[in-house]
């Protein structure tokens, strides 16, 4: 007994010390949102309910323990039938406690909370269109000031530090961190239409408080309104494959002139982007493009070697597609052909179609056929691609 | 049979020897050691699979293995802790000891029951199998998207996904035969006095939890087998291009899921009253309101599927539906809660290992249902779906609802099973270190999940770090605790103190008026109650 209460200190100063650090979180980080802040009162309030009866029904119990053994000769009494009337009273009034518990103080709030959830139209000012894929998230503005653009959003943690026997000091946001961050402006709702391109995801920002699963062939809804500016991060919240753990979101919440300003130069970049799929492109401009396409988007499953993983993901390097012609006598893609398996993908391969842009696609073609030990010699020029898609 | 009406009741008990005996019994007492022995060793397989994730998971960066193989860990853990571990234990004990507390002979349909045990450890091979095809270059690892097989994720997958699909047939075949035995012989073989309110409560709670099985498994054989015929022969149950619904799975899938929670308790909820009353030494306080209370809790078990997945979108009736009805178990459990304490209210109570574990058990699986009724909470569910806060609950539910109440009713009927007295020092220090750890490994990933941290992922931002790094080694001091369980077990089958037939000096019930341990065929006359 002596023994168990020297762990038991031992093990409440350990948490105490734990307690003083200051990165440590004991609840919900600070809501950024209408609806994280209510979720988090409703958290508070429940957590409280149903730490009072534990508590109360742990103590009752602790008191018997304590007071009815044997090792004091308690002897038992025996439970003696209630008359009805004491043992209606006694079923009804418990449960009229917990029905009030259940569905008035509980429930009423829960309710409102629902409802506000499930309203994504009503005073929302802009749409933006997310979609998951493996494994990454592609961001789109419907209406408003961005309307039109649309980019891809990747990790951007380099792969050394995930590695094992890693010695260095890893990146503060690690595994948190993207290249394109999503960019909002402060204060207003923003109605999210939610769908997927392969497999179940869920856009989750802790801070927001909202949280929906992105269904291939559906559209989801949820909404934010983000009150303070500010980075937000977090992460895909449903199981979809191997890089489940690698596909975070980084949210930038702008003043509104600022995300003015912010989607002007993006839609001016788009604009310079598109007219680079109509000018003619060397071998080696392609290849150097295409280089970069290839890291951040394939070699996640084909390796950086083009090497793949047997049994999983085939080899680029030799491999029939990626050596065999792309286009016949009449100019058009032939099937199966490199160019339509990026495009439109085939069981694990995911379509590109949406998420990469004609310049890329034609890189990264052009790179796989001339790279990673393969020497077709053949490019692809970017405004092919534009022709496939029609 | 017209020549001998009177046989030596020692006659029936000639059997073949060795393997033979265990291949070929239809014996209650052996296929129950033959469930409990192989739950047990599940137990083990289960629970080197999640040390070697917590391993992983013991700080930031991939330790040990690829990320593909940690998702292969997580759902083989779950099924074979589900299905090849709680599941069998249960099952195992309702062999044993419901023909005792009935004062029956055997169980009804004894060769089915022989079927139903021999169906498992085949399909224990099909769920771990590809892991070993992996290594000789076949496929690419076992089931790898986690124990709900959603699709279109487990459309995508490799063979793992088939032999998972398999293995959930063959477990699905061999609960439903264990159920209809169960029923049988509960409706058909109780001694002659017994009404179905005068049966023992691990007698009620197994017959609920066989009704649920019988009315749910179907429901997943069949999701199983349209995702099945998804993945190889063109259909489109799941795939929207074709006119399918991935959710629709999962509808299908919680369908039987959540009623499982309840099957995996509702045999603990029965023998826990009963531990209970023997170590008061007082009766059962309420016996029919718990017995209502069961019958309404698997009742709601299958009304309340959708909440396992508010966050993929309904409308919201359904929504407020799916919250309102699962807040309503609390009710039922609430009773339950209430009749367990007091019928250890001025009991004269004492406090051998299995009631140690009793009451851990009903403080621990007290947070787990507590944090449940949170998580009904359609907007905090938001937060907390898919995080490690739900982790967490359900293991105080099914590691301490389900397997800390399976080592409770182990300590209790070892006794009468072996016939002899386990070491109760072992016995106290393996529950002082289980629940000690247990909770120093959950209790953290309740933070972690508040935190944001979500589940199933192999690498984690550094905020989670300490966290993580307490649970890991908390789960390493809990899975070698459980060498413990094992060795009090092994010793006690071997030899030690010779158990009386009464065994406890509170225990009341048939069980305890045969020897320990009891014959080979247990009640050649049946008893008559009063």
């Amino acid at each position: 007994m002596q023994g168990l209460k020297r762990l038991g200190l031992g093990i409440a100063a350990m948490l105490a010390s734990f307690g003083v650090r200051a990165d440590y979180s004991w609840n919900f980080p600070e809501p950024a949102t209408p609806m994280a802040l209510d979720t988090l009162h409703v958290h508070n309030k429940f957590m409280m309910i149903t730490m009072v009866i534990f508590v109360v029904v742990l103590s009752i119990m602790i008191y018997s323990i304590f007071s009815h053994r044997k090792s004091k000769n308690f002897k038992p009494v025996e439970d003696k039938a209630p008359s009805t009337f004491v043992e209606i009273f006694w079923t009804l009034i418990p449960f009229a406690i917990l029905l009030l518990i259940d569905f008035v103080i509980m429930g009423i709030p829960a309710y409102h909370s629902v409802v506000m959830m499930e309203d994504t139209r009503n005073e929302a000012k802009m749409v933006i269109k997310i979609t998951g894929s493996q494994w990454r998230w592609q961001y789109e503005y419907l209406d408003g000031d961005a309307k039109g653009v649309k980019f891809v959003s990747n990790l951007t943690t380099p792969k050394e530090q995930t590695d094992k026997g890693f010695q260095g000091v890893k990146n503060k946001d690690y595994l948190l961190e993207v290249d394109n961050h999503l960019v909002l402006p402060v204060g207003e709702k923003v109605r999210i239409l939610m769908t997927s391109a392969d497999v179940l995801h869920n856009w989750w920002v802790p801070q927001f408080g909202s949280s929906r699963v992105a269904v291939p062939g559906f559209i989801r809804e949820t909404w934010v309104q983000v009150d303070k500016a500010g980075t937000y991060r977090g992460q895909c919240k449903e199981l979809c494959g191997k890089g489940h753990g690698y596909m975070p979101i980084v949210v930038d919440a702008l003043p509104m002139a600022e995300y003015k300003a912010w989607a002007a130069s993006k839609l001016e970049e788009q604009a310079k982007a598109s007219a680079g799929a109509d000018k003619e492109w060397t071998k080696e401009d392609l290849i150097a493009e295409g280089k970069g396409v290839y890291e951040k988007n394939c070699a996640v499953c084909h390796q950086i070697t083009g090497a793949g993983v047997p049994g999983a993901f085939p080899a680029l390097t030799g491999s029939k597609i990626a050596t065999s012609p792309i286009f016949g006598e009449d100019g058009k893609y032939l099937p199966d052909s490199h160019l339509d398996r990026v495009l439109n993908g085939k069981n694990v391969m995911p379509s590109w179609k949406a998420t990469l842009n004609d310049t890329e696609i034609a890189a990264v073609i052009t790179y796989e056929r001339n790279a990673l030990g393969n020497s077709v010699g053949d490019l692809v020029q970017p405004a092919k691609v534009k022709a496939a898609r029609q | 049979m017209s020549t001998s009406t009177v046989l030596d009741h020692d006659e029936h008990a000639d059997h073949p020897s060795g393997i033979m005996r265990w291949l070929t019994t239809t014996n209650h007492k052996d296929i129950g050691t033959m469930y409990l022995t192989f739950s047990l060793i599940m137990f083990f397989v289960g629970g080197c699979m999640i040390l070697g994730i917590r391993a992983e998971l013991f700080k930031p960066g991939l330790q040990l293995m690829n990320p593909e193989f940690f998702n292969q860990l997580i759902g083989v853990h779950a099924l074979i802790m589900i299905f090849a571990a709680l599941m069998p234990a249960a099952t195992g004990f309702a062999n044993w000891m419901i023909p005792l507390q009935i004062g029956a002979p055997d169980m009804a349909l004894p060769r089915l029951n022989n079927w139903g045990f021999w169906l498992l450890p085949p399909s224990a091979i099909l769920l771990t199998l590809p892991f070993t095809l992996a290594l000789f270059g076949i496929g690419d690892g076992a089931l790898a998207t986690g124990w709900t097989f959603y699709p279109p994720l487990s459309v995508q997958g490799g063979i793992g996904v088939d032999f998972a699909i398999f293995a959930v047939h063959l477990l699905g075949i061999s609960s439903v035969l264990g159920s209809i035995n169960i029923i049988v012989t509960l409706f058909n073989m109780r001694a002659p006095g017994m009404t179905l309110m005068k049966m023992p409560m691990f007698c009620w709670g197994w017959l609920i939890t066989a009704f649920l099985l019988i009315a749910t498994i179907p429901v997943l054989a069949g999701a199983v087998t349209m995702l099945l015929t998804d993945r190889h022969f063109g259909t489109h149950f799941f795939d929207a291009a074709g006119g399918g619904d991935p959710i629709m799975f999962q509808h299908l899938f919680w369908f039987f899921g959540h009623p499982e929670v309840y099957i995996l308790l509702l045999p603990v909820w029965g023998f826990i009253p009963q531990i209970l009353e023997t170590f008061s030494r007082k009766k059962m306080y309420g016996y029919k309101a718990q017995v209502y209370s069961l019958w309404a809790i698997g009742a709601l078990a299958v009304v309340v599927w959708a909440h396992h997945f508010f966050t993929a979108g309904m409308p919201v009736p359904a929504l407020l539906y799916f919250m309102y009805s699962t807040m309503a178990i609390s009710l039922p459990l609430a009773v339950l809660f209430f009749c367990w304490i007091k019928t250890m209210w001025k009991g004269s109570m004492s406090f051998e290992t299995p009631m140690l574990f009793t009451v851990g058990w009903i403080i621990l699986f007290g947070i787990g249902g507590l944090t449940g009724l949170v998580l009904a909470d359609v907007a905090a569910d938001a937060q907390y779906h898919n995080s490690y806060f739900v982790v967490a609950h359900f293991h105080y539910t099914l590691f301490a609802g389900g397997i800390m109440g399976i080592m409770a009713g182990t300590y209790y009927w070892l006794p009468k099973m072996t016939g002899h007295m386990y070491s109760e020092k072992l016995g106290k220090l393996h529950f002082w270190l289980t629940a000690i750890s247990f909770n120093l490994t959950f209790i953290p990933q309740f933070f972690l999940g508040l935190a944001g941290m979500p589940r199933r992922i192999p690498d984690y931002a550094l905020q989670f770090a300490e966290f993580n790094m307490i649970s890991s080694i908390s789960a390493f001091v809990l899975g070698l605790s459980q060498l413990i369980f094992v060795y009090n077990i092994v010793t006690c089958a071997k030899g030690g103190k010779k158990a009386t037939d009464q065994v406890w000096e509170g225990a009341n019930g048939l069980e305890w008026t045969l020897s320990s341990p009891p014959p080979y065929h247990s009640f050649s006359t049946q008893p008559t109650i009063k």
